[in-house]
């Protein structure tokens, strides 16, 4: 167990420090082939804690491996002998299905800096569970209107044959407006694209749309370019974040992805973020960063206004969302999910390093489609 | 469906099954050899693509980065062999499980300790990027006909090697017998060693070759060690023919389901429907086949003993 | 050093008591929680040692029967728990949260499953046999994870612990009760099933199949009834493993989970009785002490694997008895 220990001597000392020290357990990705996600939602979090000056705040940080079942087990760690306050950090949607909907109910507070599976946003919504980061379908949504704001006709859109690979398809068909080239499902983990490359040459399609998400969006986007298949790509910003960019090279220049954060969004609070983080970590942040980023300045934010140990004032001050996002503006909507704007970037190169710059609004204050199911 | 996609997606499966055969021609010639099973063959393959991707990140060239790969898997394969893999040879199957999934982790943690959590770069070389037009009008990428005509190369060296040189001799011999060749004079500890680090450069080698069409990260090994398996398993395990004849099956079978299976259930299902069951069924596929061939023959293709 | 057998047994079911009851007294429900995890992952393995251990055959993929146990809790409770019927051709029911039935449908399926997959799987034999179980765990897996029915990949969550009879399940004591009342159960049958003419028939087939068949016994009949019987034990520890973590997830298919129970074995003692509870309880702290250690304990747990192939074979309980183990 690696327990950060923010609390120092100094606490100790302070003698008007009336208020209890708060618990937070973060569990979150760090061994195995998806950790680098894991990795930028800590350091995000951290860099927030750290430069919030709160010495009272303890964050417990443990490894899932990605397993739910050791997910699960850790949470009852967190809960039974930590008795943590507040739990966060976890990045995949299955393992958030397994922890989140058993820790609310035990009275805990659950902050997710990514994963918003629709089963938790619609009719298994909870009054202790917030997302700062996005309901799932949303970057694809946006990607749909995106679609049709390029006047994109005919798509061909491709997804791994699994719920979140499902949602993501239905979530571009939401917005989208035109005609299907072709649908198709792949494999999960699958890292050989030709026959699907294949068959996108023969569609006929004016535009492809694909969520791969990590190692899987890499090989895929190679494939692509080396294939001389010209049609126009378009993803979710997780196959374009600053952690995959590097190993993709070339082959992802110029794709229009969406995302709700970059770094070149215009306010001080992202600005100071994006130099801090670079400063401490010596790498570019990419939005999983910006997100647990986020999410630790909202917990932050209620913890100035209530303990937690009074529940309803506590929720009352995250629901308020009173603090200054890297995205610009943030509030939740009525099920505890982001109201936000999300954009299109397209990705470029800045000397060595590729990045992404925003090129447009996908989406204005985009809510999300399972708001109406949830009775809170 | 046009004749060319089905002729493009034909030449996928082939190139697919030639990169299966060079990891599975090492498994199966250090089984039928040592009579070893060893699932850290998937990790050489993964050292060889990181080494591919870290000395062509360096020097800028691809070549270069391939020579790594093979030179970094074969050493990587000499000295767990030396240092591990020798002591098992007698021990049993359940042994060498457990002792080479060992080494699985302790390969995996120590390539993401050594390079980070993030995939790394690797990138076809200019002169082999971008598609050609064959005859017939099928536009195909380059970069995989040339790794289809090397899985093909190296195949018909690996048949001149093992039938018509001396090594090849004593190879085959210690497939036969292990005690007459060594009392012939064979130092068979170093004819394993070679054994061991030729199977090992061969998955450094594949490594390397798609680590740049694919991503390079931690764990990339092990998904084609199970393909390399069930490869190995149908073709019948120790023989390289088998080991081919198994590659290119898999290769087909895997990419051809993926592509006609969900075409054949929208005959009588809706489309979306239709691609969900059609691409499960195309998961399971190569397993499917797998245990077809197990129960019809069970010691494989190709296998002679069981 | 040698010690009893027996005294083994009795030193290690005495641990698995006092421990918990150590943690209860100084309110450390997590103590509890990993000593139940490991008491599951026992029962388990001490299923896979029947073929295994007694049987010699190496199956690479017993977390078919571990995953099945596992989808029989979560279809049956996630019915219970929306209200919703399950339609099985003839037969419709509303799901059930009470666990002796769940464990019973776990066992049955397992079983039937084992029946089907061993009927196919033992006309092969060796490598041929262990790659063959691995294809069936894998052809599982990839069904799991596309059955979007319940879950797929995400899994199914069930809010709230079965029943049990006059217990309440959610106090972590009594579940741990509950869990090793079962292994002490399936512990002692498995002692009585060694010794039995089934148990010596069997370890008969392992030594020499040939011999076995030439003084009349049937070696696939044998086979077959003992992939059956560990195939439902298996079942049963995937039920309660569910049950414990109230989630089930295609991950219990997986073949690292079947890598991980022939590890179990292997690290405890091969066909020994307690080699698979000795080789959880290990396994258990290694992976809770070393993940705290640091970010990169997969190495270390690979090198001590290693150091236990290398230089104990025959496990902890062969080191401890100074016998290497006759078996396999």
């Amino acid at each position: 167990m690696k327990t950060f220990l923010m609390a120092t001597a100094a606490a100790a000392l302070c003698a008007t420090s009336a208020m209890a020290d708060v618990k937070v357990g973060m569990i979150t990705t760090l061994s195995g082939g998806g950790a680098g996600l894991g990795i930028d939602v800590r350091d995000g979090f951290m860099l927030a804690i750290a430069q919030s000056g709160r010495d009272d705040i303890e964050v417990v940080i443990e490894d899932d491996q990605r397993k739910p079942d050791i997910a699960v087990q850790l949470s009852d760690k967190m809960i039974q002998s930590e008795r943590v306050d507040i739990m966060t950090g976890i990045i995949w949607s299955n393992l958030a299905m397994a922890v989140v909907p058993a820790a609310v109910n035990q009275n805990v507070f659950y902050l997710s800096p990514n994963a918003g599976p629709s089963a938790l946003a619609g009719r298994g919504c909870h009054q202790n569970y917030f997302n700062v980061a996005w309901q799932n379908d949303n970057l694809h949504e946006a990607a749909g209107a995106y679609a049709n704001e390029a006047a994109y006709k005919n798509s061909f859109i491709m997804a791994p044959n699994y719920p979140a690979g499902q949602d993501a398809l239905t979530g571009y068909k939401r917005m989208y407006g035109g005609a299907l080239a072709g649908e198709v499902f792949t494999k999960l983990g699958q890292t050989d694209y030709a026959a699907e490359i294949a068959q996108i040459r023969a569609s006929g399609a004016d535009s492809v749309y694909f969520f791969l998400p990590g190692g899987m969006g890499i090989s895929f986007l190679k494939q692509y370019a080396d294939s001389g298949v010209d049609i126009p790509v378009v993803g979710p910003a997780f196959s374009f974040d600053q952690g995959i960019l590097q190993a993709v090279g070339d082959a992802a220049m110029g794709v229009i992805n969406t995302s709700q954060w970059n770094k070149d969004i215009d306010n001080p609070t992202n600005a100071a973020f994006v130099e801090t983080f670079q400063a401490e970590y010596g790498r570019l942040p990419s939005l999983y960063a910006s997100q647990g980023f986020d999410t630790a300045n909202l917990l932050v934010s209620a913890l100035e206004k209530a303990d937690p140990s009074d529940a309803d004032a506590f929720r009352d001050a995250l629901r308020a969302a009173d603090f200054d996002s890297t995205r610009g503006d943030f509030a939740f909507g009525p099920n505890h999910h982001p109201v936000q704007t999300i954009y299109a970037r397209e990705v470029i190169q800045e000397g060595d390093v590729f990045t992404n710059k925003i090129v447009g609004v996908a989406l204005e204050n985009h809510s999300d489609a399972y708001a109406a199911d949830c009775k809170m | 469906m046009s004749t060319i996609l089905v002729i493009e997606q034909i030449l996928n499966g082939l190139q697919f099954g030639v990169m299966l055969f060079l990891m599975a021609a090492g498994l199966t010639l250090i089984f039928g050899v040592m009579g070893l099973i060893n699932l850290a063959h998937g990790s050489l393959y993964m050292v060889g693509a990181f080494s591919a991707a870290a000395v062509a990140g360096l020097t800028g060239s691809f070549f270069l980065g391939l020579i790594a790969a093979l030179a970094a898997a074969a050493l990587a394969g000499a000295l767990i062999e030396m240092v591990v893999i020798r002591r098992l040879y007698k021990a049993a199957h359940l042994d060498q499980v457990l002792a080479t999934f060992a080494l699985i982790l302790i390969f995996s943690e120590g390539t993401r300790w050594i390079f980070g959590s993030f995939p790394l770069f690797l990138d076809i070389p200019d002169m082999l990027s971008g598609p050609v037009t064959l005859p017939g009008g099928i536009q195909y990428p380059l970069y995989r006909l040339t790794l289809i005509v090397i899985g093909l190369v190296v195949a018909i060296g690996l048949w001149a090697l093992i039938e018509r040189t001396r090594l090849g001799i004593q190879i085959r011999a210690g497939e036969n017998d292990r005690e007459m060749i060594a009392a012939l004079g064979v130092d068979i500890s170093k004819l394993y060693t070679i054994v061991f680090a030729l199977g090992a450069a061969l998955a450094g080698l594949a490594g390397g070759l798609v680590g740049a069409i694919q991503s390079v990260q931690v764990g990339m090994g092990e998904p084609v060690l199970i393909l390399a398996f069930v490869v190995i398993v149908i073709g019948g395990i120790g023989s390289i023919r088998g080991a081919f004849i198994g590659a290119l099956l898999v290769g087909l079978t895997d990419t051809l389901g993926g592509v006609f299976l969900p075409e054949l259930f929208k005959l009588f299902m809706e489309t979306g429907a239709a691609q969900k069951s059609g691409s499960a069924i195309a998961s399971m596929g190569i397993y499917i086949l797998m245990g077809i061939v197990l129960v019809w023959r069970p010691t494989g293709l190709f296998g002679a003993r069981a | 050093m040698r010690v009893n057998e027996h005294a083994i047994t009795a030193a290690v079911i005495l641990g698995l008591i006092a421990l918990p009851v150590w943690a209860l007294i100084m309110d450390e429900p997590f103590t509890i929680t990993l000593v139940t995890r490991a008491v599951i992952l026992a029962l388990a393995a001490v299923g896979l040692n029947i073929v295994l251990g007694i049987g010699g055959l190496v199956s690479f993929g017993h977390a078919v029967f571990f995953g099945i146990g596992g989808y029989a809790m979560g279809i049956l409770a996630y019915h219970a728990q929306t209200y919703t019927t399950l339609e099985l051709g003839m037969l419709s029911t509303g799901g059930t949260k009470f666990m002796p039935v769940i464990w019973l449908v776990a066992m049955v399926v397992s079983a039937f499953v084992a029946g089907c997959i061993g009927l196919l799987s033992l006309r092969t034999s060796g490598v041929y046999f262990i790659m063959i179980t691995l294809a069936f765990g894998q052809m599982f897996y990839y069904f799991a994870i596309s059955w979007a029915q319940y879950g797929g990949e995400d899994g199914l969550s069930i809010y709230i612990r079965n029943d049990f009879p006059g217990l309440n399940t959610l106090v972590p004591i009594q579940f741990f009760a509950i869990c090793l009342a079962l292994l002490c159960l399936v512990l002692f049958l498995m002692a009585r099933l060694q010794s039995s003419v089934f148990g010596l028939a069997l370890n008969a087939t392992r030594q020499s199949a040939i011999r076995a068949e030439t003084v009349g016994l049937n070696p696939m009949r044998l086979r077959l009834l003992a992939f059956v019987l560990s195939g439902a034990v298996t079942g049963l520890a995937g039920a309660l493993f569910a049950d414990l973590n109230r989630f089930v997830s295609p991950t219990m298919f997986s073949w690292q989970l079947s890598g991980e129970l022939i590890v179990l074995i292997i690290i405890g003692g091969v066909g020994r009785l307690m080699g698979p509870v000795i080789g959880a309880c290990v396994f258990v702290t290694l992976e809770h002490v070393l993940g705290g250690l640091t970010e990169f304990w997969h190495i270390y747990l690979g090198v001590i694997l290693l150091c236990i192939v290398l230089f104990a074979r025959g496990g902890i309980v062969g080191l401890l008895t100074g016998k290497e183990g006759a078996h396999v």
